[in-house]
């Protein structure tokens, strides 16, 4: 069952081949099999998800439900789900029961979809390689010497491992795109105010966006749209209508206009990564889509942007793990400091700490000019930057990453190597566009991602660009060897 | 040398909203601690604030009323600091962009001329809670009740001379959101208080002295004593050579003095940044216009046209228009009583006025309601009684509560206008009284009063002055 695309289950459900109850199990056994291996999961929530399988199986037998009832799904540990420990793989809430469910959780929950678990993540999504989690590490399926990259890698982990058929994930400066890249699967990151973050942990807000990684993009389109739209709890959500984003997949591509960043081929990218990404777009050419090369002048500085504004952002948002009213608090404090420092100090993992000490850096009182303000001068310009390159383009495509999978410990000692890994991936964050990485192939044996960038609210056109590329190939349906 | 002070003053008034500023709870005072505030209060993980419509809406009507400028695109900005009564670790603010920038008012100093007090901004903000010590030895509590209760923080410019001039400011501040119905400006919850900024320099200097803060004044009387205070402190620093020190000072009301909270170097760095989490605010003209269209009469408006009206003058327009309840009490009975505002005005301000405040109600809790009061003038008019009966009829009525007919009726207070009754007791009067009576009649004019006070004091006071001395008049001359 679980070689079957999420499309393919659904379908299978309705057509009453299994019971959600049997494919929940099905998975359910795959976790606890896969679990040692790769500890893709924080919380593995097996009553839960069997007493919904039972309530979806109701549903089916009574002729109700919609296209996601019965659908086993994984969400990342940043979203608060009721009842369920949500830790953000922090030691801070290593104890923290949600009393309430994300907006993301609840709408997937009404949908109809079966919680399997609560995947493993880089600390409050602070990381590229899901080194930071206060769980351990999590491995990359087709090579546990290697991370599945983050900060979503328990997710792209868990979904290209088979052990579900997607996994919600969060995107802040590509925790979405580089794993799924990393992992060999489809993860997107929808428009900035597309999906509501209301009960979505916030590392960075003005760069934070829930999306879902699964197997194809036919998949997603079909998660996403149970996921995005308008949400009265989140300010920063757009009231503009959720289009049906299965019904464009198979849209032809001929006349598309394809921009090619010429920042993204830069000498950083690794040459065979990039024969990748040209195979890729010849068949798009072959398609009868037109290639043609777009600059973004100012994108080459997103990424010393990106690590003023998300720490700055990042810096106030966890001003709020105290020790006071949740979470962890450390033992017998002496006096209101003591509690604060040694909460924080013990709570907060190495690549937190760096960041909110950045980030409290960045906007204090003498240097706010010259890094925030700058940064968000900057943030504007880049947007502008994409903007120009949309008025001669549909989409751009380039490779989500420099080079795929590495080593599990090979860049936790330098930051800025590690945070250059995101540098095909931050630009689309401050522009606030969507992107959906996709398998484009192997290189070393490792699977590498293509990148597809749209204008806002553009997603049922990446979506489609995605699908016929998909139609067209199969490396989104290859398997990790073992995992088969 | 002779010194100047300069007074600015930071007022936060809580906006009387149903719902806190970001979340949907409530913000009743004096409930249990902690049981409103909900997670988006707490600062969950997770949550997220939403502006509440009404605040805005509000400020903008505070804005309209002082002549400011209402800004189209204003900005909500976090001010980072840790405390445990501050569930986020920041408090939701305005910094560069406020609401309402650029806004002024009048007020009436001591010799009747008015002064202008520039207002610099009033932005919104949300309030913090409380950290409570009484009663927890060891411990502190924490009521997050207050957390996310919408303010509007008024920050005027330095144009205050005097701590008279600062309370007068205050006063007509606090008069104006009450009449706006955007607080309810009760100084003993917290709903109305001020930080004053208080320095001193040399009487014609152009430059500012060094200023202190004065954080956290709940009353008018506070603000005056320790503004007071202040001054005198500083001016005894800058007299004996010293410097007076950049800081935040709290006023000790049980010793009457301001004492050192921190000083401008202990100061946090606030890093205030806008809140991503909140779009700019945009406001546009339809809903301003709509707004202004809401404002009620506003106090300076008021008191024109008592004056003009009514034909108050502008001291006693002023007084009765202090507040719009004092005024709407004043304008009901001025309705019941037809062509006697003067009358009314004298009653509401002195005999009512009196007994308000011998027993500490407010007018909304007279003992003696307009229609009440209304009911007793109209028997002075229809001279059912007399001005002097009717001070002991309203004495009883603010005591019983009940209506001045059925006291005049019980008591028998009717006045005497029955001719013959009061010639009856004249002639009774002289009879008893032939020696006097000889003397007027001899030229001793000024016995006519004796005569008065005896057939008042037969009458028990109730003869109709008026007609008594009509009467006596021709009785005596024969």
């Amino acid at each position: 069952m679980h070689r079957r695309t999420l499309a393919e289950l659904a379908a299978g459900l309705r057509k009453k081949e299994f019971s959600s109850v049997e494919l929940t199990r099905h998975y359910l056994e795959r976790i606890e099999r896969g679990q040692p291996a790769l500890n893709a999961f924080v919380t593995i929530t097996r009553e839960q998800a069997l007493a919904a399988a039972e309530a979806a199986d109701r549903e089916l037998a009574a002729g109700r439900g919609g296209p996601l009832t019965g659908v086993p799904i994984v969400h990342k540990d940043i979203f608060c789900t009721q009842g369920v420990l949500t830790t953000c793989a922090s030691r801070m809430l290593s104890n923290f029961v949600s009393p309430y469910d994300a907006t993301v959780v609840a709408k997937l929950k009404a949908a109809g979809t079966v919680m399997l678990g609560k995947a493993n993540m880089d600390e409050f999504a602070m990381g590229s390689s899901n080194e930071t989690s206060w769980y351990g590490p999590v491995r990359n399926p087709w090579n546990p010497e290697l991370v599945p990259g983050g900060s979503s890698g328990g997710s792209a982990a868990a979904v290209a491992a088979r052990l579900a058929p997607a996994a919600t994930a969060t995107d802040t400066g590509g925790s979405i795109r580089q794993p799924a890249a990393l992992c060999g699967v489809t993860g997107i990151k929808p428009t900035y105010g597309r999906v509501s973050r209301y009960g979505m942990i916030a590392f960075a807000s003005s760069l934070d966006q829930g999306g879902v990684i699964t197997v194809s993009a036919e998949d997603a389109a079909l998660v996403l749209g149970a996921m995005a739209g308008f949400d009265p709890q989140d300010s920063t959500s757009v009231d503009t209508p959720v289009p049906d984003y299965t019904a464009t997949l198979n849209d032809s591509v001929e006349g598309l206009k394809i921009g090619l960043l010429k920042e993204f081929f830069d000498k950083g990218l690794d040459p065979e990564n990039e024969q990748r990404v040209r195979e890729a777009l010849a068949v798009y050419e072959r398609l009868g889509a037109r290639l043609q090369e777009v600059s973004l002048p100012n994108l080459p500085l997103s990424v010393p942007t990106y690590y003023v504004v998300a720490p700055a952002e990042c810096s106030s948002n966890l001003a709020r793990y105290d020790g006071v009213r949740f979470g962890y608090r450390c033992e017998n404090p002496r006096d209101l400091m003591d509690l604060y420092k040694r909460t924080r100090g013990e709570g907060f993992g190495a690549e937190v700490k760096r960041r909110i000490m950045t980030g409290t850096y960045v906007l204090s009182a003498g240097y706010y000019d010259a890094y925030y303000l700058k940064a968000q001068k900057v943030r504007q310009l880049i947007a502008r930057d994409f903007e120009r390159a949309f008025q001669e383009v549909d989409v751009l495509i380039g490779p989500t990453t420099p080079t795929p999978a590495f080593a599990l410990g090979a860049k936790t000692s330098d930051p800025i190597t590690m945070y250059l890994n995101d540098i095909y991936t931050i630009g689309a964050n401050l522009a606030g566009l969507p992107a959906i990485s996709i398998p484009c192939g192997f290189v070393r044996g490792l699977p590498v991602g293509l990148q597809i960038v749209g204008r806002h609210f553009a997603e049922a056109k990446i979506l489609n660009v995605a699908h016929v590329y998909q139609r067209e190939t199969d490396w989104h349906l290859r398997v990790p060897p073992g995992w088969a | 040398m002779e010194w100047e002070t300069v007074i600015g003053l930071e007022i936060h008034a809580q906006l009387s909203t149903k719902s806190k500023i970001f979340s949907g709870s409530s913000t009743a005072y004096g409930a249990a601690p902690n049981v409103q505030a909900n997670l988006v209060d707490l600062g969950y993980p997770g949550v997220l604030p939403v502006l509440n419509r009404e605040a805005v809406r509000m400020a903008v009507k505070f804005g309209l009323a002082i002549d400011a400028k209402i800004a189209r695109h204003s900005v909500f900005a976090r001010k980072n600091y840790f405390y445990p009564d501050l569930p986020k670790g920041y408090q939701i603010s305005q910094y560069e962009l406020p609401i309402v920038a650029d806004g002024s008012l009048e007020i009436v100093l001591d010799d009747g001329t008015r002064k202008r007090i520039g207002i610099t901004r009033a932005h919104l903000e949300e309030d913090a809670g409380k950290s409570i010590h009484e009663g927890l030895p060891g411990v502190t509590g924490i009521d997050l009740n207050r957390a996310g209760t919408p303010l509007i923080e008024i920050v005027s410019e330095p144009d205050m001379r005097s701590a008279k001039e600062a309370v007068a400011y205050m006063k007509k501040v606090h008069t104006l959101v009450r009449y706006l119905e955007i607080c309810d400006g009760n100084m003993q919850e917290g709903s109305f208080r001020c930080d004053a900024n208080v320095s001193v320099r040399p009487k014609g200097s152009d430059r500012f002295g060094t200023r202190t803060e004065i954080k956290n004044l709940n009353s008018f009387r506070f603000v005056e004593k320790a503004i007071n205070y202040e001054v005198a402190r500083q001016i005894d620093i800058l007299e004996s050579g010293g410097k007076v020190v950049q800081e935040t000072r709290l006023y000790d009301p049980d010793r009457g003095e301001t004492r050192s909270m921190r000083t401008k170097e202990e100061a946090n760095d606030y890093r205030y940044f806008p809140d991503p989490d909140l779009l700019p605010l945009v406001l546009d003209d339809a809903f301003i216009d709509e707004v202004r269209a809401s404002l009620p009469e506003l106090p300076d408006q008021k008191a024109a046209r008592f004056s003009e009206q009514y034909g108050l003058s502008a001291y006693d327009a002023g007084v009765l228009t202090a507040s719009r309840e004092l005024a709407d009490y004043y304008e009901e009975v001025v309705r019941r009583v037809p062509g006697e505002p003067k009358l009314a005005a004298n009653w509401v301000m002195v005999e009512l006025a009196a007994a308000l405040n011998r027993d500490g109600v407010e007018i909304t809790e007279s003992r003696v309601s307009a229609g009440r009061l209304a009911g007793l003038l109209n028997r002075i008019v229809d001279n059912t009684i007399s001005g002097k009966i009717a001070k002991e009829v309203f004495e009883a009525m603010w005591t019983s509560g009940r209506d001045a007919d059925t006291i005049i009726e019980e008591k028998g207070l009717r006045q005497i206008t029955d001719t013959a009754a009061i010639e009856k007791a004249i002639d009774e009067v002289l009879a008893a009284n032939p020696k006097q009576l000889a003397e007027y009649r001899a030229g001793k004019d000024k016995l006519f009063g004796f005569f008065v006070g005896q057939v008042m004091k037969a009458t028990k006071g109730k003869a109709n002055p008026a007609q008594l001395n009509e009467l006596l008049k021709k009785k005596l001359q024969g």
